[in-house]
């Protein structure tokens, strides 16, 4: 026996749960909707995933390794974010657009404001919305070999009708990761089976983009039109893998409710009332703006606060 | 509303708990199948004067001096403070500074055991029926009960609030949530007629209250053996609570049984409450009714590097080297001690330190989780949001005081903290939440004092 022990503040046990376990959940979790976008758009899709990833970690290292920091592409946050910017290309997009992309993300929008958990906006969406700014005839050209023509919601808003069943299965244009409800739902489960997140941002999320739809659509309570915009527009990718990313949304139980409210309203608006048909990027960055604002008005209050000594 | 809440906890069936918590492994299976077995010490008797929130006791012996067991050492040193007693009898050695559970050095009072273990003839007691109020009061106060959950405020100014007419419950914290330790069920399992019998002292001071059992539900068997002793108890009762930690913190209990909240500033009083743990009830129960005074605990030996895990009752005083060769020595060297459950307890840096008041388990483990993993920046995941049962947010109290700002920190209420440990537990950065908190509220209440 040593003559000293490890010595510690309380408490002297720890969680298995770490940054990279939940982080490579969410890898895994992204699996179904990448699987469907290869198997929907074909190998180039793959291609692209791959770029995009390879990009986004070779950033994080080449970054640290230059600046002498702790190497940190160990915790697979910087996959995760190769990844969901992978699924938010189209499947046309020139290998460039995912390494610019994936630079833009981790250097610009991640390691510039501090590495993880500094990024002031999801770095995947401050990067697609960078692209779409930038490229934006290759960011919305969405003819591939398997489909040709506008995406289901531009369709939808230039009066079309679009098959439901399609949507939901994910057999429509649209970028790689954001067509199959389905796969994507399933990730979901994944994500919430394993207490990665909640439903309280993507259910309020989800519930007040359909009640503003509703209300402000012009076609009232019509449940295909409502369908539509749910499976349609990178909606679900958006509410459970992107506003839901922790760095980027309130820490507060109530503050988490109005971000999901304050996102519903952001892309109905955009939706509606402006020229594009999709709007869950732009919504989830403005609304990743305004969360320290969120935090402040919304900080639970103590246990027992309030309470008077007798 | 709150008294509708508080109707459904007293009436209802559903499980009783509070917000957040964790459910950390609990390790209860090492230990708690062994009865509770007595230890005779061997070696010298270390009794510290600080075992206690308060003043020091003073010292009424004389280094020289005989004493035999059960003789008073050391008196209250002020009005909050708790006497202390001989556990074996014996030649007073020295008095000199100790390194105590903490890591500080305390003034202490060593004892040379001279093994035979003589007593002191205790005086006669009155039945508890004739006895008047101030007299019970009085008993616990000079029998050095203090709280032996942990915390050790002397029992006796929890018993004797301003206005004892408005305490309506008089809680018995049986929930025993802090992993790995025993010693509250195997005095459940073994003599719960003298938790019973303490609690029924407790209640004679307050004509107005009931009495409650609360038992964490991963205790059935105590449950059942409890129910069966208050049957015909119209005044106590037992209560399940939920198993998830930290069920048996002052403040979670009380909103658990009675659905009234109360914050850091406050006494359980001002929620007309009395809690009172497990061992402290018992030892009310040995003075009042038997006339002893607080000479021994149960204190749990266990952890993957015993070899054979015990519930000891412990004369207090005992060298912790004692209890490990008790308990059959290390069957594989531990890395860490802890004095107490794994969430609350003191690290010690060696075995060298004696029993005191409110140790209730030494725990010897063969990894140390909290140094095998780095601390990483914050991912702001809200976890400790989610488990705190103060209702703050770690995170940010944590950055505060890691800053020393002291003004962010009370704004967000980092007074309210109870260091349970939760936030710490569950934050998957591993980050020091609660040692960061923990160190700052310890400024800020020394500041307070001066």
């Amino acid at each position: 026996m040593s003559d000293l022990m490890k010595v510690s503040s309380n408490p002297h046990v720890r969680s298995k749960s770490t940054t990279a376990s939940i982080m490579l959940t969410v890898v895994i979790a992204l699996l179904p909707a990448a699987g469907f976008g290869i198997y929907n758009f074909g190998p180039k899709a793959l291609l692209l995933i791959l770029v995009t990833v390879a990009s986004t970690v070779a950033t994080e290292f080449a970054f640290e390794k230059i600046c002498k920091k702790k190497i940190t592409i160990g915790d697979y946050s910087a996959v995760v974010t190769g990844l969901l910017l992978a699924l938010n290309l189209p499947v046309s997009a020139p290998w460039w657009i995912g390494v610019v992309g994936g630079v833009f993300a981790i250097l610009v929008v991640k390691m510039l404001f501090g590495g993880i958990g500094q990024n002031f906006m999801n770095p995947a969406l401050g990067a697609r919305c960078f692209l779409l700014i930038s490229f934006t005839s290759i960011m919305t050209n969405f003819d591939c070999d398997a489909y040709t023509g506008a995406t289901p919601l531009a369709a939808l808003k230039s009066g079309e009708s679009v098959n439901i069943l399609n949507m939901v299965i994910g057999r429509t244009a649209g970028t790689i990761g954001e067509t199959s409800m389905i796969a994507i739902v399933i990730g979901a489960c994944i994500l919430i089976l394993f207490g990665i997140i909640d439903l309280r941002i993507p259910g309020t999320y989800i519930v007040t983009l359909a009640v503003f739809v509703t209300l402000f659509g012009g076609r009232g309570f019509n449940w295909p039109y409502i369908s539509a915009h749910l499976s349609g527009g990178g909606l679900m990718l958006g509410a459970f893998f992107m506003a839901t990313d922790y760095v980027t949304r309130p820490i507060t139980k109530r503050g988490q409710y109005v971000f999901g409210f304050l996102l519903g309203v952001l892309t109905g608006i955009f939706r509606i009332f402006g020229p594009s048909a999709e709007g869950v990027s732009y919504a989830i960055i403005i609304g990743n703006l305004l969360v320290p604002l969120i935090e402040k008005v919304t900080l639970p209050k103590a246990f027992g606060k309030g309470g008077e000594k007798a | 509303m709150r008294a509708e809440r508080e109707r459904s906890r007293v009436t209802g069936m559903a499980k009783l708990t509070f917000n957040g918590g964790i459910h950390p492994y609990d390790g209860k299976d090492l230990s708690k199948d062994k009865p509770i077995k007595a230890v005779l010490p061997k070696g010298d008797l270390v009794y510290p004067l600080s075992q206690h929130i308060g003043a020091p006791a003073k010292p009424i012996v004389e280094k020289g001096d005989h004493v035999l067991t059960g003789q008073k050492i050391a008196e209250a040193g002020g009005f909050v403070s708790a006497p202390i007693y001989a556990t074996v009898s014996g030649t007073v050695k020295a008095i000199e500074p100790r390194r105590v559970v903490t890591g500080d050095s305390v003034m202490s009072i060593i004892v040379e055991n001279d093994g035979l273990y003589e007593e002191v003839k205790y005086s006669e007691r009155k039945p508890l029926e004739e006895m008047t109020r101030e007299e019970i009061i009085e008993c616990v106060k000079e029998a050095g009960i203090v709280g032996m959950g942990g915390a050790g405020f002397p029992t006796f100014i929890k018993l004797s609030p301003k206005e004892p007419e408005k305490i309506d419950y008089v809680i018995a914290n049986c929930a025993e949530c802090e992993p790995y330790l025993t010693s509250d069920y195997r005095r459940m399992l073994e003599e719960p007629e003298k938790l019973v019998g303490g609690l029924k002292v407790s209640l004679k001071l307050f004509e107005n209250a009931r009495g409650i059992l609360a038992v964490e539900d991963n205790k059935p068997d105590c449950i059942e053996k409890l129910k069966e002793l208050v049957k015909d108890e119209p005044r106590i009762s037992v209560k399940e609570l939920k198993t998830k930690y930290p069920q048996g913190a002052e403040r979670q209990i009380i909103y658990a049984t009675t659905g009234r909240a109360i914050n850091s500033s406050m006494l359980p009083a001002d929620a007309g409450c009395v809690v009172n743990n497990v061992d402290t009830v018992v030892a009310i129960y040995h003075a009042v009714i038997e006339g002893k005074p607080l000479m021994n605990r149960i204190v749990t030996v266990t952890g993957d590097a015993i070899a054979n895990p015990q519930n000891f009752i412990v004369r207090i005083g005992t060298n912790y080297h004692e209890l490990v060769e008790e308990a059959g020595g290390f069957k594989q060297e531990p890395v860490k001690i802890v004095s107490g459950g794994p969430m609350m307890g003191f690290a010690l840096f060696g075995l060298d330190v004696p029993t005191t008041k409110t140790a209730s388990a030494l725990l010897c483990l063969t990894e140390d989780e909290v140094s095998r993993m780095e601390p990483s920046a914050c991912i702001n995941c809200g976890r400790c949001v989610e488990v705190c049962p103060g209702r703050v947010v770690p995170k940010l109290l944590a950055v505060a005081a890691a800053n020393g700002d002291e003004e962010t920190f009370l704004a967000h209420d980092g007074m309210e903290c109870c260091e349970c440990g939760c936030c710490s537990f569950v934050c998957p950065a591993k980050r020091h939440l609660t040692q960061n908190i923990k160190s700052m509220r310890k400024l800020l209440l020394a500041k307070k004092k001066k």
